[in-house]
Protein backbone atom coordinates (compact mmCIF):
# COMPACT_ATOMS: atom_id res chain seq x y z
CA UNK A 1 0.00 0.00 0.00
CA UNK A 2 1.56 3.32 -1.01
CA UNK A 3 0.26 6.76 0.21
CA UNK A 4 -0.23 9.57 -2.76
CA UNK A 5 0.18 13.01 -1.26
CA UNK A 6 -0.66 16.09 -2.51
CA UNK A 7 -1.67 19.63 -1.13
CA UNK A 8 -4.54 21.71 -0.93
CA UNK A 9 -6.87 22.71 -3.55
CA UNK A 10 -5.99 20.18 -5.85
CA UNK A 11 -8.64 20.71 -8.63
CA UNK A 12 -10.37 19.08 -11.58
CA UNK A 13 -8.40 19.89 -14.04
CA UNK A 14 -5.01 18.38 -12.01
CA UNK A 15 -7.00 15.40 -11.43
CA UNK A 16 -7.96 14.84 -15.28
CA UNK A 17 -7.36 17.03 -17.93
CA UNK A 18 -10.22 19.31 -19.54
CA UNK A 19 -9.14 18.41 -22.81
CA UNK A 20 -10.59 15.69 -22.99
CA UNK A 21 -13.21 15.48 -20.64
CA UNK A 22 -15.48 14.98 -24.45
CA UNK A 23 -12.98 12.01 -25.75
CA UNK A 24 -12.47 10.04 -22.16
CA UNK A 25 -15.27 8.54 -20.60
CA UNK A 26 -14.76 4.80 -19.64
CA UNK A 27 -12.03 3.67 -17.22
CA UNK A 28 -9.98 2.76 -19.98
CA UNK A 29 -9.83 5.79 -21.53
CA UNK A 30 -9.60 8.10 -18.18
CA UNK A 31 -6.63 6.07 -16.50
CA UNK A 32 -3.66 7.05 -19.00
CA UNK A 33 -4.84 10.62 -18.18
CA UNK A 34 -5.41 10.28 -14.48
CA UNK A 35 -3.34 13.20 -12.65
CA UNK A 36 -1.51 13.95 -15.44
CA UNK A 37 -0.74 17.85 -14.92
CA UNK A 38 -0.21 16.69 -11.13
CA UNK A 39 1.77 13.81 -10.59
CA UNK A 40 2.77 12.13 -14.31
CA UNK A 41 3.64 8.98 -12.31
CA UNK A 42 0.63 8.14 -11.37
CA UNK A 43 -1.29 6.71 -14.14
CA UNK A 44 1.65 4.02 -14.54
CA UNK A 45 2.10 3.36 -10.75
CA UNK A 46 -0.86 3.20 -8.63
CA UNK A 47 -2.28 -0.21 -7.34
CA UNK A 48 -4.89 -1.43 -5.68
CA UNK A 49 -5.28 -0.61 -2.21
CA UNK A 50 -3.17 2.59 -2.48
CA UNK A 51 -4.25 5.56 -0.68
CA UNK A 52 -4.90 9.23 -2.15
CA UNK A 53 -3.74 11.88 0.94
CA UNK A 54 -4.61 15.98 -0.32
CA UNK A 55 -5.05 18.85 1.74
CA UNK A 56 -8.16 21.13 1.93
CA UNK A 57 -10.95 21.95 -0.58
CA UNK A 58 -9.70 18.39 -2.65
CA UNK A 59 -11.49 18.05 -6.33
CA UNK A 60 -12.96 21.96 -6.34
CA UNK A 61 -13.84 23.00 -9.89
CA UNK A 62 -15.67 21.07 -12.61
CA UNK A 63 -18.56 18.69 -12.84
CA UNK A 64 -16.44 15.67 -14.40
CA UNK A 65 -16.41 12.47 -13.02
CA UNK A 66 -13.38 11.34 -14.57
CA UNK A 67 -11.32 11.65 -11.83
CA UNK A 68 -13.52 10.02 -9.51
CA UNK A 69 -14.55 6.93 -11.34
CA UNK A 70 -10.69 6.42 -12.29
CA UNK A 71 -9.31 6.66 -9.34
CA UNK A 72 -12.35 3.79 -8.22
CA UNK A 73 -10.95 2.01 -10.89
CA UNK A 74 -7.25 1.64 -10.64
CA UNK A 75 -8.56 0.57 -7.33
CA UNK A 76 -7.73 3.74 -4.66
CA UNK A 77 -8.82 2.28 -1.72
CA UNK A 78 -9.76 5.92 -0.39
CA UNK A 79 -8.99 9.91 -0.21
CA UNK A 80 -8.43 10.95 3.22
CA UNK A 81 -8.44 14.73 2.62
CA UNK A 82 -8.53 17.46 5.26
CA UNK A 83 -11.78 18.88 3.55
CA UNK A 84 -13.80 17.99 0.27
CA UNK A 85 -15.34 19.84 -2.76
CA UNK A 86 -19.50 19.33 -2.57
CA UNK A 87 -19.67 18.24 -6.00
CA UNK A 88 -17.01 15.63 -5.85
CA UNK A 89 -17.88 14.31 -2.93
CA UNK A 90 -21.58 13.62 -4.27
CA UNK A 91 -19.83 12.35 -7.21
CA UNK A 92 -17.39 9.84 -4.80
CA UNK A 93 -20.33 8.68 -3.55
CA UNK A 94 -22.28 7.52 -6.69
CA UNK A 95 -18.80 5.89 -8.14
CA UNK A 96 -18.99 3.78 -4.52
CA UNK A 97 -15.66 5.41 -3.68
CA UNK A 98 -14.62 6.24 -0.02
CA UNK A 99 -13.93 9.31 0.78
CA UNK A 100 -12.22 10.00 4.46
CA UNK A 101 -12.72 13.58 5.46
CA UNK A 102 -10.40 14.19 8.76
CA UNK A 103 -7.95 17.00 9.17
CA UNK A 104 -6.36 15.66 11.95
CA UNK A 105 -5.52 12.91 9.72
CA UNK A 106 -3.97 14.39 7.44
CA UNK A 107 -1.70 16.64 9.71
CA UNK A 108 -0.40 13.42 11.73
CA UNK A 109 0.79 11.50 8.56
CA UNK A 110 4.37 11.93 7.61
CA UNK A 111 6.30 10.58 4.67
CA UNK A 112 6.76 6.40 5.02
CA UNK A 113 4.10 6.22 8.03
CA UNK A 114 1.93 3.16 8.09
CA UNK A 115 -1.66 4.06 7.51
CA UNK A 116 -4.67 1.83 8.30
CA UNK A 117 -8.53 2.00 7.89
CA UNK A 118 -11.57 0.66 9.64
CA UNK A 119 -14.60 2.54 6.90
CA UNK A 120 -17.17 0.54 8.71
CA UNK A 121 -15.95 2.17 12.40
CA UNK A 122 -14.93 5.74 10.92
CA UNK A 123 -11.44 4.95 12.54
CA UNK A 124 -8.36 5.66 10.64
CA UNK A 125 -5.03 4.94 11.70
CA UNK A 126 -1.83 7.49 10.57
CA UNK A 127 1.93 6.18 12.43
CA UNK A 128 -0.19 4.54 15.34
CA UNK A 129 -2.24 7.27 16.13
CA UNK A 130 -6.10 6.53 15.79
CA UNK A 131 -8.26 9.53 14.48
CA UNK A 132 -12.25 9.31 14.10
CA UNK A 133 -13.62 10.41 10.91
CA UNK A 134 -17.64 10.60 10.35
CA UNK A 135 -19.54 8.40 8.63
CA UNK A 136 -22.30 9.29 6.18
CA UNK A 137 -25.92 9.12 7.27
CA UNK A 138 -27.31 5.66 6.53
CA UNK A 139 -29.49 6.50 3.58
CA UNK A 140 -26.11 7.98 1.89
CA UNK A 141 -24.51 4.99 2.93
CA UNK A 142 -26.69 2.66 1.19
CA UNK A 143 -25.73 3.82 -2.05
CA UNK A 144 -21.81 3.61 -1.38
CA UNK A 145 -22.40 0.02 -0.19
CA UNK A 146 -24.35 -1.02 -3.27
CA UNK A 147 -21.43 -0.36 -5.46
CA UNK A 148 -22.52 3.44 -6.44
CA UNK A 149 -25.40 5.20 -7.84
CA UNK A 150 -26.10 3.09 -10.62
CA UNK A 151 -26.80 0.14 -8.85
CA UNK A 152 -28.61 1.51 -6.34
CA UNK A 153 -30.90 3.21 -8.91
CA UNK A 154 -31.59 -0.24 -10.61
CA UNK A 155 -32.05 -2.02 -7.29
CA UNK A 156 -34.77 0.22 -6.99
CA UNK A 157 -36.47 0.76 -9.82
CA UNK A 158 -36.91 -3.18 -9.65
CA UNK A 159 -38.56 -3.11 -6.40
CA UNK B 1 -36.95 30.99 13.67
CA UNK B 2 -37.06 31.80 9.98
CA UNK B 3 -35.79 30.23 7.56
CA UNK B 4 -33.16 30.84 4.67
CA UNK B 5 -34.09 30.52 1.03
CA UNK B 6 -32.34 26.94 1.32
CA UNK B 7 -34.09 25.60 3.93
CA UNK B 8 -37.33 26.76 3.01
CA UNK B 9 -37.13 25.79 -0.58
CA UNK B 10 -35.94 22.43 -0.21
CA UNK B 11 -38.66 22.06 2.67
CA UNK B 12 -41.39 23.33 -0.59
CA UNK B 13 -39.80 20.97 -3.02
CA UNK B 14 -39.89 17.47 -0.47
CA UNK B 15 -43.49 18.30 1.03
CA UNK B 16 -41.94 19.72 4.61
CA UNK B 17 -43.18 22.39 6.77
CA UNK B 18 -39.41 23.24 7.22
CA UNK B 19 -36.11 21.71 6.98
CA UNK B 20 -32.83 22.40 9.20
CA UNK B 21 -29.25 22.16 7.69
CA UNK B 22 -27.67 18.67 8.02
CA UNK B 23 -31.00 17.36 7.13
CA UNK B 24 -31.09 15.35 4.17
CA UNK B 25 -34.37 15.81 1.74
CA UNK B 26 -35.76 13.81 -1.45
CA UNK B 27 -36.35 15.84 -4.15
CA UNK B 28 -37.43 16.18 -7.76
CA UNK B 29 -35.81 18.85 -9.58
CA UNK B 30 -37.37 20.61 -12.05
CA UNK B 31 -35.06 20.71 -14.54
CA UNK B 32 -31.84 18.54 -14.85
CA UNK B 33 -29.56 19.80 -17.30
CA UNK B 34 -26.88 18.08 -19.73
CA UNK B 35 -24.65 19.29 -22.44
CA UNK B 36 -22.30 17.46 -24.71
CA UNK B 37 -21.77 14.82 -21.78
CA UNK B 38 -25.22 13.77 -22.41
CA UNK B 39 -24.26 11.06 -24.73
CA UNK B 40 -21.77 9.76 -21.98
CA UNK B 41 -24.29 9.73 -19.63
CA UNK B 42 -26.55 7.69 -22.39
CA UNK B 43 -24.08 5.21 -22.46
CA UNK B 44 -23.53 4.29 -19.19
CA UNK B 45 -27.35 3.51 -19.19
CA UNK B 46 -28.44 2.60 -22.65
CA UNK B 47 -30.23 -1.00 -21.63
CA UNK B 48 -31.88 0.73 -18.60
CA UNK B 49 -33.62 3.22 -20.86
CA UNK B 50 -34.66 1.01 -23.14
CA UNK B 51 -36.15 -1.18 -20.21
CA UNK B 52 -37.68 2.13 -17.82
CA UNK B 53 -37.58 5.01 -20.32
CA UNK B 54 -37.20 8.65 -19.35
CA UNK B 55 -38.74 9.14 -15.90
CA UNK B 56 -40.09 12.81 -16.80
CA UNK B 57 -39.06 13.50 -20.57
CA UNK B 58 -40.16 17.31 -19.25
CA UNK B 59 -37.69 17.65 -17.09
CA UNK B 60 -34.21 17.05 -19.04
CA UNK B 61 -32.89 20.62 -20.53
CA UNK B 62 -30.04 19.56 -23.12
CA UNK B 63 -27.85 22.07 -24.80
CA UNK B 64 -25.09 21.14 -27.17
CA UNK B 65 -22.39 23.82 -25.92
CA UNK B 66 -19.07 23.00 -24.94
CA UNK B 67 -17.20 21.61 -28.27
CA UNK B 68 -18.90 22.90 -30.60
CA UNK B 69 -18.89 23.05 -34.16
CA UNK B 70 -17.85 19.46 -33.47
CA UNK B 71 -13.98 19.53 -33.41
CA UNK B 72 -13.48 15.52 -34.43
CA UNK B 73 -15.20 12.77 -35.13
CA UNK B 74 -15.79 11.73 -31.61
CA UNK B 75 -16.89 14.90 -30.81
CA UNK B 76 -19.48 14.51 -33.50
CA UNK B 77 -20.31 11.30 -32.29
CA UNK B 78 -21.30 12.53 -28.77
CA UNK B 79 -23.50 14.98 -30.60
CA UNK B 80 -25.56 12.60 -32.48
CA UNK B 81 -25.94 10.85 -29.72
CA UNK B 82 -27.18 13.40 -27.34
CA UNK B 83 -29.43 14.61 -30.16
CA UNK B 84 -31.02 11.02 -31.18
CA UNK B 85 -31.58 10.32 -27.55
CA UNK B 86 -33.82 13.35 -27.13
CA UNK B 87 -35.74 12.13 -30.38
CA UNK B 88 -36.30 8.86 -28.87
CA UNK B 89 -37.33 9.36 -25.84
CA UNK B 90 -39.28 12.47 -27.39
CA UNK B 91 -37.66 15.21 -24.67
CA UNK B 92 -39.25 18.34 -25.77
CA UNK B 93 -36.08 20.53 -24.16
CA UNK B 94 -33.34 19.86 -26.60
CA UNK B 95 -30.97 22.78 -28.25
CA UNK B 96 -28.66 22.14 -30.86
CA UNK B 97 -25.21 23.47 -32.15
CA UNK B 98 -25.45 26.93 -31.88
CA UNK B 99 -28.37 28.03 -29.29
CA UNK B 100 -25.75 28.79 -26.92
CA UNK B 101 -23.38 28.16 -23.65
CA UNK B 102 -26.11 25.65 -22.22
CA UNK B 103 -26.10 27.95 -18.89
CA UNK B 104 -27.31 30.92 -21.21
CA UNK B 105 -30.19 28.97 -22.65
CA UNK B 106 -31.73 27.74 -19.72
CA UNK B 107 -32.05 31.49 -18.88
CA UNK B 108 -33.16 32.68 -22.16
CA UNK B 109 -35.96 29.84 -22.73
CA UNK B 110 -37.48 30.14 -19.50
CA UNK B 111 -36.54 27.12 -17.89
CA UNK B 112 -34.62 28.75 -15.03
CA UNK B 113 -37.28 30.40 -13.24
CA UNK B 114 -37.84 31.95 -9.52
CA UNK B 115 -38.60 29.04 -7.03
CA UNK B 116 -37.53 26.55 -9.08
CA UNK B 117 -34.66 23.50 -8.63
CA UNK B 118 -32.52 22.66 -10.85
CA UNK B 119 -29.49 20.40 -11.29
CA UNK B 120 -27.02 19.98 -13.78
CA UNK B 121 -24.18 17.95 -15.23
CA UNK B 122 -22.05 20.69 -15.24
CA UNK B 123 -20.53 22.95 -11.82
CA UNK B 124 -21.97 26.75 -13.35
CA UNK B 125 -25.37 25.30 -12.74
CA UNK B 126 -25.49 27.62 -9.93
CA UNK B 127 -25.67 30.63 -12.23
CA UNK B 128 -29.44 30.50 -12.20
CA UNK B 129 -29.46 31.49 -8.70
CA UNK B 130 -29.29 34.94 -10.41
CA UNK B 131 -32.89 34.34 -11.27
CA UNK B 132 -34.01 33.10 -7.33
CA UNK B 133 -33.68 29.83 -8.34
CA UNK B 134 -32.00 27.05 -6.10
CA UNK B 135 -29.94 25.57 -8.64
CA UNK B 136 -26.62 23.20 -8.32
CA UNK B 137 -24.10 20.64 -9.98
CA UNK B 138 -24.18 16.82 -9.61
CA UNK B 139 -22.00 14.41 -11.38
CA UNK B 140 -22.88 12.44 -14.63
CA UNK B 141 -23.70 9.31 -12.88
CA UNK B 142 -26.61 11.43 -11.32
CA UNK B 143 -27.61 12.73 -14.09
CA UNK B 144 -28.31 8.65 -15.18
CA UNK B 145 -29.82 8.11 -12.40
CA UNK B 146 -32.15 11.05 -12.78
CA UNK B 147 -33.40 10.23 -16.09
CA UNK B 148 -34.29 6.65 -15.24
CA UNK B 149 -35.52 7.50 -11.60
CA UNK B 150 -36.04 11.06 -11.48
CA UNK B 151 -35.53 11.56 -8.00
CA UNK B 152 -32.38 12.48 -6.11
CA UNK B 153 -31.25 13.76 -2.35
CA UNK B 154 -29.88 16.50 -1.31
CA UNK B 155 -28.31 17.83 2.45
CA UNK B 156 -30.09 20.98 3.30
CA UNK B 157 -26.89 23.77 3.75
CA UNK B 158 -26.32 26.09 6.03
CA UNK B 159 -26.16 29.98 4.52
CA UNK B 160 -23.81 32.87 4.21
CA UNK B 161 -25.41 36.37 4.39
CA UNK B 162 -23.77 38.27 2.20
CA UNK B 163 -25.24 42.59 2.08
CA UNK B 164 -24.17 44.61 -0.58
CA UNK B 165 -24.37 48.20 0.19
CA UNK B 166 -23.97 51.36 -2.59
CA UNK B 167 -23.14 50.81 -6.33
CA UNK B 168 -20.36 49.64 -8.58
CA UNK B 169 -18.48 52.48 -10.08
CA UNK B 170 -17.98 51.95 -14.33
CA UNK B 171 -15.60 50.88 -15.32
CA UNK B 172 -15.38 48.74 -12.49
CA UNK B 173 -18.06 45.30 -12.75
CA UNK B 174 -19.57 42.30 -11.46
CA UNK B 175 -16.98 40.63 -11.69
CA UNK B 176 -14.26 42.56 -10.02
CA UNK B 177 -16.80 42.68 -6.83
CA UNK B 178 -17.02 39.00 -7.13
CA UNK B 179 -12.93 38.57 -7.19
CA UNK B 180 -12.88 40.28 -4.27
CA UNK B 181 -15.13 38.18 -2.75
CA UNK B 182 -13.62 34.95 -3.42
CA UNK B 183 -10.52 36.61 -2.82
CA UNK B 184 -11.48 37.62 0.86
CA UNK B 185 -12.70 34.16 1.73
CA UNK B 186 -11.13 31.76 -0.35
CA UNK B 187 -11.94 29.09 -3.13
CA UNK B 188 -13.63 26.69 -0.52
CA UNK B 189 -14.85 29.87 1.77
CA UNK B 190 -18.26 28.61 1.02
CA UNK B 191 -17.77 25.16 0.64
CA UNK B 192 -21.11 22.93 1.05
CA UNK B 193 -23.23 26.34 2.07
CA UNK B 194 -25.49 28.56 0.44
CA UNK B 195 -24.56 32.53 -0.20
CA UNK B 196 -27.37 34.57 -0.43
CA UNK B 197 -27.08 38.02 -1.78
CA UNK B 198 -28.65 41.18 0.33
CA UNK B 199 -29.23 44.98 0.32
CA UNK B 200 -28.34 46.90 -2.82
CA UNK B 201 -29.47 44.45 -5.25
CA UNK B 202 -31.33 46.22 -7.51
CA UNK B 203 -28.27 48.09 -8.24
CA UNK B 204 -27.09 45.29 -10.76
CA UNK B 205 -28.45 43.44 -13.48
CA UNK B 206 -29.94 40.39 -14.47
CA UNK B 207 -26.89 39.87 -16.45
CA UNK B 208 -24.44 41.18 -13.74
CA UNK B 209 -26.32 38.76 -10.95
CA UNK B 210 -25.28 36.29 -13.87
CA UNK B 211 -21.74 36.64 -13.77
CA UNK B 212 -21.76 36.68 -9.47
CA UNK B 213 -24.19 33.67 -9.42
CA UNK B 214 -22.01 32.14 -12.35
CA UNK B 215 -19.34 32.10 -10.07
CA UNK B 216 -20.52 30.84 -6.78
CA UNK B 217 -19.03 27.33 -7.21
CA UNK B 218 -15.46 29.13 -7.48
CA UNK B 219 -16.13 30.02 -3.48
CA UNK B 220 -17.27 26.12 -3.17
CA UNK B 221 -20.68 27.04 -2.94
CA UNK B 222 -23.96 24.62 -3.04
CA UNK B 223 -26.17 27.90 -4.57
CA UNK B 224 -25.28 31.77 -5.15
CA UNK B 225 -28.78 33.10 -5.10
CA UNK B 226 -30.28 36.41 -5.46
CA UNK B 227 -33.72 37.60 -4.29
CA UNK B 228 -36.63 37.87 -7.41
CA UNK B 229 -37.24 41.99 -7.61
CA UNK B 230 -38.26 44.48 -10.13
CA UNK B 231 -35.29 43.94 -12.17
CA UNK B 232 -35.79 40.51 -12.19
CA UNK B 233 -39.66 40.30 -12.60
CA UNK B 234 -38.63 42.86 -16.02
CA UNK B 235 -36.36 40.32 -17.24
CA UNK B 236 -38.43 37.27 -16.97
CA UNK B 237 -40.97 39.59 -18.56
CA UNK B 238 -38.91 40.35 -21.86
CA UNK B 239 -37.98 36.57 -22.64
CA UNK B 240 -42.13 35.72 -22.34
CA UNK B 241 -42.33 34.37 -19.05
CA UNK B 242 -45.82 35.35 -17.51
CA UNK B 243 -46.01 36.86 -14.04
CA UNK B 244 -47.70 33.88 -11.99
CA UNK B 245 -45.88 31.36 -14.34
CA UNK B 246 -43.13 31.40 -11.46
CA UNK B 247 -43.30 31.27 -7.41
CA UNK B 248 -40.61 32.92 -6.19
CA UNK B 249 -39.65 32.76 -2.54
CA UNK B 250 -36.74 34.21 -0.33
CA UNK B 251 -35.49 33.79 3.08
CA UNK B 252 -37.23 35.15 6.25
CA UNK B 253 -35.72 38.36 8.33
CA UNK B 254 -35.26 36.13 11.26
CA UNK B 255 -33.27 33.15 9.42
CA UNK B 256 -30.27 32.29 10.90
CA UNK B 257 -26.48 32.23 8.66
CA UNK B 258 -23.35 30.57 9.69
CA UNK B 259 -21.70 33.80 8.63
CA UNK B 260 -22.49 37.16 7.45
CA UNK B 261 -20.15 39.76 5.65
CA UNK B 262 -20.79 43.30 4.24
CA UNK B 263 -19.58 44.84 1.00
CA UNK B 264 -19.97 48.62 0.02
CA UNK B 265 -19.83 48.66 -4.43
CA UNK B 266 -18.60 51.57 -4.13
CA UNK B 267 -14.97 50.24 -3.12
CA UNK B 268 -14.61 47.60 -5.24
CA UNK B 269 -11.36 48.15 -7.41
CA UNK B 270 -10.99 45.98 -10.79
CA UNK B 271 -8.90 43.00 -9.86
CA UNK B 272 -7.36 39.80 -11.21
CA UNK B 273 -7.23 36.11 -10.22
CA UNK B 274 -4.02 35.27 -11.01
CA UNK B 275 -2.68 31.97 -11.52
CA UNK B 276 -3.31 29.13 -10.99
CA UNK B 277 -6.18 29.49 -8.13
CA UNK B 278 -9.35 31.75 -8.47
CA UNK B 279 -8.86 33.47 -4.84
CA UNK B 280 -5.34 34.37 -5.79
CA UNK B 281 -6.54 37.96 -5.98
CA UNK B 282 -4.05 40.75 -7.03
CA UNK B 283 -5.44 44.08 -7.47
CA UNK B 284 -4.72 45.36 -11.73
CA UNK B 285 -1.98 47.56 -10.68
CA UNK B 286 0.10 44.83 -8.51
CA UNK B 287 0.03 43.33 -12.52
CA UNK B 288 -0.16 46.31 -14.74
CA UNK B 289 2.34 45.95 -17.36
CA UNK B 290 2.66 42.36 -17.84
CA UNK B 291 2.70 40.89 -21.57
CA UNK B 292 -0.51 38.93 -22.75
CA UNK B 293 -0.55 37.00 -25.99
CA UNK B 294 -4.66 36.21 -25.80
CA UNK B 295 -7.41 37.84 -24.71
CA UNK B 296 -10.50 35.25 -24.24
CA UNK B 297 -13.94 37.81 -24.09
CA UNK B 298 -16.99 35.85 -23.25
CA UNK B 299 -17.89 32.50 -21.85
CA UNK B 300 -20.90 31.85 -19.07
CA UNK B 301 -19.42 34.18 -17.01
CA UNK B 302 -18.98 37.30 -19.27
CA UNK B 303 -20.38 36.88 -22.76
CA UNK B 304 -23.63 38.49 -21.84
CA UNK B 305 -24.63 41.84 -24.63
CA UNK B 306 -24.01 44.24 -21.76
CA UNK B 307 -20.17 42.83 -21.33
CA UNK B 308 -19.52 43.11 -25.00
CA UNK B 309 -20.79 46.01 -25.10
CA UNK B 310 -18.22 47.17 -22.65
CA UNK B 311 -15.75 46.03 -23.80
CA UNK B 312 -16.58 47.45 -27.48
CA UNK B 313 -17.07 50.63 -25.63
CA UNK B 314 -13.41 50.78 -24.62
CA UNK B 315 -11.90 49.35 -28.23
CA UNK B 316 -13.92 51.46 -30.13
CA UNK B 317 -11.48 53.43 -32.28
CA UNK B 318 -8.82 51.27 -31.40
CA UNK B 319 -6.26 47.92 -32.53
CA UNK B 320 -5.70 45.17 -30.92
CA UNK B 321 -1.83 44.95 -29.89
CA UNK B 322 -0.43 43.22 -32.74
CA UNK B 323 0.96 41.03 -29.95
CA UNK B 324 -2.17 39.59 -28.85
CA UNK B 325 -5.20 37.33 -29.82
CA UNK B 326 -8.56 38.97 -28.75
CA UNK B 327 -11.17 36.48 -28.96
CA UNK B 328 -14.62 36.81 -28.55
CA UNK B 329 -17.59 34.19 -27.60
CA UNK B 330 -20.98 35.52 -27.35
CA UNK B 331 -22.90 33.28 -24.74
CA UNK B 332 -25.73 32.26 -26.95
CA UNK B 333 -27.01 33.10 -30.98
CA UNK B 334 -29.50 35.74 -29.52
CA UNK B 335 -26.71 37.79 -27.74
CA UNK B 336 -24.71 37.28 -30.97
CA UNK B 337 -27.54 38.53 -33.16
CA UNK B 338 -28.52 41.29 -30.82
CA UNK B 339 -24.50 42.38 -30.80
CA UNK B 340 -23.92 41.79 -34.46
CA UNK B 341 -27.61 44.16 -35.48
CA UNK B 342 -26.33 46.93 -33.18
CA UNK B 343 -22.65 47.32 -34.13
CA UNK B 344 -21.03 45.69 -31.15
CA UNK B 345 -19.37 43.04 -33.17
CA UNK B 346 -18.71 45.57 -36.21
CA UNK B 347 -16.44 47.34 -33.77
CA UNK B 348 -14.58 44.05 -32.25
CA UNK B 349 -13.92 42.62 -35.50
CA UNK B 350 -12.98 46.24 -36.71
CA UNK B 351 -10.39 46.07 -33.69
CA UNK B 352 -8.74 43.10 -34.82
CA UNK B 353 -11.20 40.31 -32.57
CA UNK B 354 -11.81 37.03 -33.99
CA UNK B 355 -15.23 35.92 -33.07
CA UNK B 356 -16.04 32.45 -32.09
CA UNK B 357 -19.48 30.88 -32.17
CA UNK B 358 -21.60 30.75 -29.01
CA UNK B 359 -20.17 27.69 -27.26
CA UNK B 360 -17.28 27.39 -24.53
CA UNK B 361 -14.38 27.33 -26.87
CA UNK B 362 -11.17 28.06 -25.02
CA UNK B 363 -12.50 27.93 -22.20
CA UNK B 364 -12.00 24.76 -21.04
CA UNK B 365 -9.12 23.79 -23.02
CA UNK B 366 -10.64 21.14 -26.01
CA UNK B 367 -10.74 23.55 -29.35
CA UNK B 368 -10.56 27.29 -30.71
CA UNK B 369 -7.53 28.93 -28.80
CA UNK B 370 -6.24 26.58 -26.68
CA UNK B 371 -2.87 27.51 -25.35
CA UNK B 372 1.23 26.97 -25.86
CA UNK B 373 3.94 26.92 -23.16
CA UNK B 374 4.72 30.34 -21.80
CA UNK B 375 2.06 31.96 -23.71
CA UNK B 376 -0.19 34.20 -20.82
CA UNK B 377 -4.13 34.70 -20.97
CA UNK B 378 -6.49 37.10 -19.94
CA UNK B 379 -10.02 35.95 -20.09
CA UNK B 380 -13.21 36.57 -18.63
CA UNK B 381 -14.07 33.35 -17.85
CA UNK B 382 -14.52 32.15 -14.52
CA UNK B 383 -10.96 29.04 -14.26
CA UNK B 384 -7.42 29.95 -13.75
CA UNK B 385 -6.71 26.03 -13.54
CA UNK B 386 -3.07 25.26 -14.26
CA UNK B 387 -3.64 23.48 -17.50
CA UNK B 388 -6.95 24.29 -18.17
CA UNK B 389 -6.59 25.80 -21.89
CA UNK B 390 -4.34 23.67 -23.28
CA UNK B 391 -0.48 23.61 -22.21
CA UNK B 392 0.20 23.30 -17.86
CA UNK B 393 2.96 25.61 -19.17
CA UNK B 394 0.62 28.27 -19.53
CA UNK B 395 -0.65 31.34 -17.07
CA UNK B 396 -4.40 32.24 -17.16
CA UNK B 397 -5.59 35.30 -15.59
CA UNK B 398 -8.97 35.96 -15.06
CA UNK B 399 -10.67 39.86 -15.50
CA UNK B 400 -13.28 41.54 -16.25
CA UNK B 401 -15.11 42.67 -20.00
CA UNK B 402 -13.59 46.18 -19.17
CA UNK B 403 -9.84 45.39 -18.09
CA UNK B 404 -9.83 42.35 -21.01
CA UNK B 405 -10.33 45.40 -23.48
CA UNK B 406 -7.88 47.86 -22.16
CA UNK B 407 -5.47 44.94 -21.96
CA UNK B 408 -6.17 43.76 -25.36
CA UNK B 409 -5.02 47.22 -26.43
CA UNK B 410 -2.07 47.73 -24.77
CA UNK B 411 -0.75 44.29 -25.06
CA UNK B 412 0.03 44.53 -21.56
CA UNK B 413 -2.34 44.33 -18.45
CA UNK B 414 -4.34 47.40 -18.01
CA UNK B 415 -6.38 49.63 -15.94
CA UNK B 416 -9.67 49.94 -17.67
CA UNK B 417 -10.28 53.21 -15.76
CA UNK B 418 -7.54 54.73 -17.81
CA UNK B 419 -9.23 54.29 -20.61
CA UNK B 420 -12.10 56.67 -22.24
CA UNK B 421 -14.82 55.16 -23.07
CA UNK B 422 -17.00 55.81 -26.54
Amino acid sequence: MKVWRYGDDVNTDMLFPGKFTYTCSTAEEIRPHLLEDLDPDFAEMVKPGDLVFGGKNFGCGSSREQPTLGLKAVGVEAIVASSFDRIFYRSSINQGLLLVECPDAVAAYNAGDEVTLDAAEGKITVGGREFDFPRLPPEILAIRDAGGLLPWTRAELEK
Amino acid sequence: MGMTFAEKILARKAGLDRAVPGQIVIIEPDHLLTHDNTAAIVDKIVDDLERFGVARPGMPVIALDHVIPAASEKHAVNHKTAREFAARFKLPNFYDVGTGVCHQVLMEKGHALPGRLIVGSDSHTCSYGALGVFATGVDRTEAAALYLRGKTWLKVPETIRITLGGRLQPPVSAKDLVLTIIGDIGADGAAYRAVEFHGSVSTLSIEERFTIANMGVEMGAKIAVFPVDAVTREYLTSIGAEHGSYEPLWADEDAAYCRELTYDLGDIEPVIAAPHKVDNRKSVAELEGMAIQQVLLGTCTNGRLSDLEAAAGILDGHAVSPGVRLLVLPASREIYQAAMENGTLAILSRAGATILPPGCGPCLGAHQGCLAPGEKCLSTANRNFKGRMGSKEAEIYLASPQTAAATAIHGVISDPRKEVSR
